[in-house]
Order: structure tokens, then C-alpha cells, then sequence
């Protein structure tokens, strides 16, 4: 087993389809002969040349506009968002144009679109280059959303998004860019299915379920818990924020009997209000405690680093309320 | 010339301040007259002006094209092609006053000689994207009008199985991939539609109809940039009918000739009488020819006029019957039937198309009201494609 960082891993999943695939194009702003803000589609242009490695001006309606255009027509664009922040800009393309093009037309269209770059917090960037944006896509039915946290996932399952004939999210975090992780030879091909979680670690005592650079954090947290607290916590990684698998969560409160749903995007009508809810809808009976959510706190992301880990739901806040569930339940 | 909001400020105004009644007339009478401003743009009296003057017929276009003259047979089949869609969207507002169709319908009556004149120009594996305004895109591009009607009343007989709707036409075994409940969203589609077709090298190109009122978005100057930048073979056509929805742009445009808009960007451009189908035809076919040879998009301006309101129901406060009646003596049809009849075409030849065009919208309107409601499990399906 070779290890890579996250970047490598979505680079490599391009390049290869890519190669398998003369519909798949890349297209956003600085990703060409600059390698893209944040190095993530590097050597692409020196391959695949200007006209599938797109330089676009700063036009992020423009050019979403065009990709849905391109993938009505069989095209499997590669949309980057520098920081996910700028869907707001181009947000009629994606959510009412790219999301219901397939409902409206019947079924007749299909957009094999994906929009990818990283969101997030932890690196000062401020209110407007840090927000988490998966439960705002969540209330989109029509595209698809994921959020993977380990370069395997995120390989695996950028494949399985361009092979995709919706519009998926693929969200990426900019803490994990530069994560390393273990991964198959570069030759050897592989997926991971959209819809599937996976569980990070094993655990008795309380099930986090989480997506993306979270899962890091859960794990850190657990280890932590075990070791100052004797707490055995289940991190039940989602992978897929939409559709949800509900199944793994499930079958892990089966096993724990208390649920913390964690996310970076706001608690309040979160991704995680959704999942607590779901239990509580088809299988309260399953929870020995009431289930929670933690996420981030309703206020802006802000530049002082101080204030920013205050309101992340990072380990110091997931200690703090695993700890306050376990200790009036356990 | 008042709109329906700002009488309401009069009204308003008057139960209030008679002052302010007064002075805000006065105000609004000069918005409403304002002449162009001089240093604005390369200038035209308010006479030449077809841009934004509604009261200015479609063959008061500046900067047109010399029409071909089409064979007799091929403008028979585009009168036909016209009544066809004339009488659809006839039918359409008979059924939505009788209260069938619900939500917003728009139609084109007024508008069909654009769309028939660029769908004779273009060819099989072409694109179209248009407006919520579209009924006649569709059509002319080969949409069965009962499938259309039926579509529109939320049938499973429509195309869509009616989750469409009027403002959502679909039929990608013609081309025509999409109308669009949003101003301009269409336009970027056809751009990304030209651009397939440019790195497939199939010669391909893509056409987007949109309204005046379009050109007034943002994504629509990003995406002249793009496609300019990158010579995409790419038709921008404007149907300019000089109201954005219940606006006349004069109100609102600081540009006084809409096809100078896209010289900024170094675009080929146009500006002719839409409601004519040679002249349609002939800068359609120009620009096709440009795009398919690798020289970039154009923008077409087509001067035309909406004979019926924005939409069902309009109460058209904002222009006066004069203005209509003016506008009808350069309609397509009376357009086309007059050429037609000046080149040895008979009345009864005419007579005779109009009354098969009859027979079919009857069968048409037929079809779509016995066409049933979907099956209610429709409403969960095509939520994703698999």
C-alpha cells in the first residue's frame, strides 16, 4: 500500500477518467496553467491541453451555466468552485436549473454534472471563504451530495460522481487537502459507491454520525474519550450527505443507544436535525438517550483564530457534549 | 402610458398629498418620455429608435441583412408552420380564460416569424434553449401541438407528462432543449451546448432565443465574454418586443440600440425585422455559416411586437390600444400573406392551409383534454436519473 493526500487522490480520479473518458472536461477559474488555487487539478492542462482544462474568467454563473448546458448534452463536465462559498453566486444554475432539469423535462433531460472544491473552516479565512454548505444542498432533491473524508474515499467516490448521471457535490474540506492516507496502486481501478456509509471506528458506547473533515476530528475525540474516559464512541462516517444511508446509522444506534449527529454546517435545520429525526421517526425505540446534534454555531465564520475554534463543532466541543450526554445517561 | 403599479402610487398619492401627486406624475411622465441621451450611445431619434420604441414598427430595423427570397413552396410551409402556432396559442388562451391552465402562461403571438425563419435555417442535431415565452420555438421545431397543449394543462399526454408546463418545453429528438422559468438561465445552456460541440468537432451549433428584457442579467454578459473569447458556434437571438414583461425598456435601459450591447465584446451583430421570415431566415443562415466555420457567435436582434399580454390575464395598462392595432398591419402573417399573395400565391391556396391547420388544432385540443392526469405516482419519479 502506497499513502497520498487528498489532493493526489481527487487529481488522480480526474486524470483517470479523463483518459477513460473524451466527454469529461474541467472547467473554473485558475485550474489551468496555474494547477487551481489549491494545486488540485496540477498537470491536468500539461495532459489534456486548453480545450478540456478550461480557464475561465471570473464568471462563476457564466460558466455553470455553460456546464449544465454542456452536460444536457452528454458532455461530463467537472465544475470547480474555488471555495464552495461562491454557490450563492451561481446559485440559480445549480439548484433551480442543474437540480430540476430532469423533473421538469419528465425524465427526458439528464445533467451529469459535477461541481467540486473545498469548504470549511479552521484556516482564518472569514466569513466568506469558510462556510460548510452540505445541509443548504440537502433541501435541493436533484442533486446528489457527498463529502469524503480519507483520500480512498475521495478517489472512490469522485469516479462514482462523474460516472453519475445527476448533478453531484463533491465536497471537499480544506483541512483534509493535505491528510495522507493509505490507497491501491494508481493502475488499479476502484470505486466507492454514492449512498454509503462507512465506519470509521468501532465502538459501544455512543454512535457520532459524520461526514467529511469532521470524521477527523470524531476520531480524535474518540481515541481521546477512550483513553481519559474509559467512553467507547462509534464514528459512523456517512461519505453521502444525500441520499443518506440510513441503514449503517441505524444498525449503530442498534449497537449504542445514543446518537450525536455532527456537521460543520449549522445545527440549527442542519443535515443532523434530519438524521436525529429520522431515528426518532423509525426507530425511537432504539435510543437510550435523546439524540443530539452538533454543528456549527449560528453565527459567522470568523477571521480570529481564537473565535473561529470556538464556534467549529471540532474535538474540544464533540469531548464536551459526549461527555454531557454520557454523563446524565450512561 | 402608465403601468399598473405606478397608478397605484397615484392613487396612493392622492388620498394622501396632492402635492405629491402632482409632482410625481410629473416625474414618472418624464421617465416614461424620456428621450435618449445624447451622450449615452451612438445616437437615433426616437423614430429610428426600433429598439425600444414600441410604437416603431419591426421593419424599422437599422442594421438588417438583404433577405433571400425564398421558394413559393417553402414559404407555404412556413405560413403554415405560422397558423399552426398562431392558432395553438389561440386555443392555449381560450382554454386558460375557460380556467384549465393554472400558473403562468405566456404566449408569443406576434413573435412566430422569428422562430420560424431560424428553425428553416438551422439543421437536424442543432441546439435550441429558449424563454418561458416558447410555445413557438417548440412547435416550429417539430413539438406535436397536441403533446404541447397537453403539456401545458398538466396532462400525462404532454411530452413532460405535464410536470413541465407551459414555461418548460422539452423535445431533444428535435433539439430544442429547453425553455426556462428564469430570465437568461437558458442562455449559458446553449453557450456550454456550443461548446460540446466545438471540442466533439461535430459542427454543431446552438441557438438561444431570449427577450429584450434578458439582456439586462448578468450571466448574460459573462456568457458574451465566454463565448466570444472562445469563437463558439453560437447564435444569440434577441426577440426584442421592446416590453420587459410590463416595462417598456426606455424605462430602464441606459443602451439605446439592444444589438450595439455585445460590440463591447468584439461580437458580430444584427438588427432586423424578426417579424419578417426571409429576413430571419437569411441572418440566421449568415450566422450559422459563421459559427459552423470556426468565426464565433452573433447576436441577432429581431424587432418584433407581442400582439397578446405577458401573459393569460394581462391587464395591459402599459400601452394603449393604438399602439396594438399599429402593430398588427406588420405582423407575420399579414407579412408573410401579403408576400405570398404578391407572388402569384392565391387567396384559396391560403384559405386552404388555414382550414387543415384547423383540423388539426381541432384534433390537437382534442387529444390533450382526453389525454388523463398522470398516475400519482409520477409525482416521485424523475427526481434523480438512474
Amino acid at each position: 500500500m502506497r499513502k497520498t493526500t487528498y489532493i493526489q487522490a481527487i487529481n488522480e480520479a480526474m486524470k483517470d477518467e479523463m483518459r477513460r473518458d473524451e466527454s469529461v472536461f474541467l472547467i473554473g477559474e485558475d485550474i489551468g496553467h496555474y494547477g487551481g488555487l489549491f494545486r488540485v487539478t496540477r498537470n491536468l492542462f500539461d495532459e489534456f491541453g486548453a480545450e478540456r482544462v478550461i480557464d475561465t474568467p471570473i464568471s462563476e454563473q457564466g460558466f455553470m451555466g455553460m456546464a449544465v448546458g454542456a452536460a444536457l448534452v452528454g458532455m461530463r463536465p467537472i465544475v470547480e468552485l474555488m471555495y464552495m462559498d461562491f454557490f450563492l453566486v451561481c446559485g440559480d444554475q445549480i439548484f433551480n436549473q442543474a437540480a430540476r432539469y430532469h423533473y421538469m423535462s419528465g425524465g427526458l433531460l439528464n445533467v451529469p454534472l459535477v461541481i467540486r472544491g473545498q469548504q470549511g473552516g479552521g484556516k482564518s479565512y472569514g466569513s466568506q471563504h469558510s462556510v460548510a454548505v452540505e445541509s443548504v444542498f440537502a433541501q435541493y432533491p436533484g442533486i446528489k451530495v457527498v463529502a469524503p473524508a480519507t483520500p480512498y474515499d475521495a478517489k472512490g467516490l469522485l469516479i462514482s460522481a462523474i460516472r453519475d448521471n445527476n448533478p453531484v457535490l463533491f465536497l471537499e474540506h480544506k483541512m483534509l487537502y493535505f491528510t495522507r492516507g493509505e490507497m491501491p496502486d494508481a493502475t488499479e481501478e476502484y470505486t466507492v459507491p454514492i449512498g454509503k456509509a462507512d465506519v470509521k471506528r468501532q465502538g459501544k458506547d455512543l454512535t457520532i454520525v459524520t461526514s467529511s473533515y469532521c470524521v477527523l476530528e470524531a476520531l480524535d475525540a474518540a481515541e481521546e474519550l477512550a483513553e481519559e474516559f474509559g467512553i467507547d464512541v462509534e464514528v459512523v462516517d456517512l461519505r453521502t450527505i444525500v441520499p443518506l444511508d440510513m441503514e449503517t446509522v441505524l444498525e449503530s444506534v442498534q449497537k449504542t443507544g445514543h446518537l450525536l449527529a455532527l456537521h460543520e454546517s449549522q445545527a440549527n435545520c442542519g443535515i443532523g436535525a434530519e438524521i436525529v429525526a429520522r431515528v426518532y421517526e423509525e426507530a425511537p425505540h432504539l435510543l437510550k438517550s435523546p439524540g443530539r446534534r452538533l454543528g456549527m454555531a449560528p453565527a459567522s465564520v470568523p477571521v480570529s483564530k481564537p473565535l473561529e475554534m470556538e464556534l467549529l463543532p471540532w474535538k474540544k466541543n464533540i469531548k464536551a457534549a459526549v461527555l454531557d450526554m454520557m454523563r446524565e445517561y450512561a | 402610458m402608465t403601468t399598473t403599479l405606478v397608478s397605484d402610487e397615484i392613487t396612493h398619492n392622492k388620498t394622501n398629498d396632492k402635492v405629491t401627486d402632482n409632482t410625481d406624475k410629473k416625474a414618472i411622465d418624464d421617465m416614461v418620455n424620456d428621450q435618449p441621451d445624447e451622450n449615452a450611445a451612438p445616437s437615433d431619434t426616437q423614430e429610428q429608435n426600433a429598439s425600444l420604441n414600441a410604437s416603431t414598427p419591426s421593419s424599422a430595423a437599422i442594421d438588417s441583412v438583404t433577405p433571400i427570397q425564398l421558394p413559393n413552396e417553402q414559404l407555404l410551409t412556413m405560413y403554415r408552420t405560422m397558423f399552426l402556432i398562431r392558432r395553438t396559442e389561440e386555443m392555449l388562451l381560450e382554454l386558460a380564460e375557460s380556467g384549465q391552465i393554472g400558473g403562468a402562461m405566456h404566449t408569443a403571438i406576434g413573435h412566430e416569424a422569428n422562430a420560424i425563419g431560424a428553425a428553416a435555417a438551422l439543421r437536424k442535431g442543432d441546439y435550441l434553449t429558449g424563454t418561458y415565452r416558447g410555445h413557438h420555438h417548440a412547435i416550429a421545431w417539430g413539438v406535436d401541438p397536441g403533446q404541447a397543449i397537453a403539456e401545458v394543462l398538466g396532462r400525462a399526454g404532454g411530452f413532460a407528462k405535464g410536470k413541465g408546463g407551459s414555461m418548460h418545453f422539452y423535445a431533444p429528438e428535435h433539439g430544442v432543449m429547453g425553455t426556462n422559468g428564469i430570465v437568461g438561465a437558458q442562455v449559458p445552456h446553449a453557450a456550454g451546448m456550443a461548446l460540446a460541440s466545438k471540442l466533439r468537432k461535430d459542427g454543431h451549433v446552438a441557438i438561444t432565443f431570449f427577450g429584450d428584457g434578458a439582456n439586462y442579467q448578468g450571466l448574460m454578459h459573462e456568457t458574451f465574454n465566454m463565448a466570444q473569447k472562445w469563437k463558439l458556434p453560437l447564435i444569440f437571438y434577441c426577440e426584442n418586443n421592446r416590453y420587459s414583461e410590463m416595462t417598456p425598456i426606455s424605462r430602464t435601459s441606459s443602451v439605446n440600440e439592444l444589438y450595439l450591447f455585445v460590440r463591447g465584446y468584439g461580437m458580430k451583430s444584427v438588427q432586423i425585422d424578426g417579424n419578417d421570415v426571409e429576413t430571419v431566415y437569411t441572418a440566421v443562415s449568415e450566422a450559422a455559416e459563421r459559427a459552423r466555420a470556426g468565426e464565433g457567435p452573433t447576436y441577432i436582434e429581431g424587432i418584433t411586437y407581442r400582439l397578446a399580454g405577458h401573459m393569460a390575464n394581462d391587464l395591459e395598462t402599459y400601452r394603449t390600444a393604438e399602439e396594438v392595432d399599429m402593430q398588427r398591419s406588420h405582423e407575420p402573417l399579414v407579412v408573410l400573406r401579403n408576400k405570398l399573395l404578391a407572388r402569384d400565391v392565391s387567396q384559396e391556396q391560403i384559405d386552404e392551409i388555414e382550414a387543415s391547420v384547423e383540423e388539426e388544432i381541432r384534433a390537437a385540443v382534442e387529444f390533450a383534454e382526453n389525454s388523463p392526469w398522470p398516475a400519482l405516482g409520477e409525482a416521485y419519479t424523475d427526481v434523480y436519473a438512474l
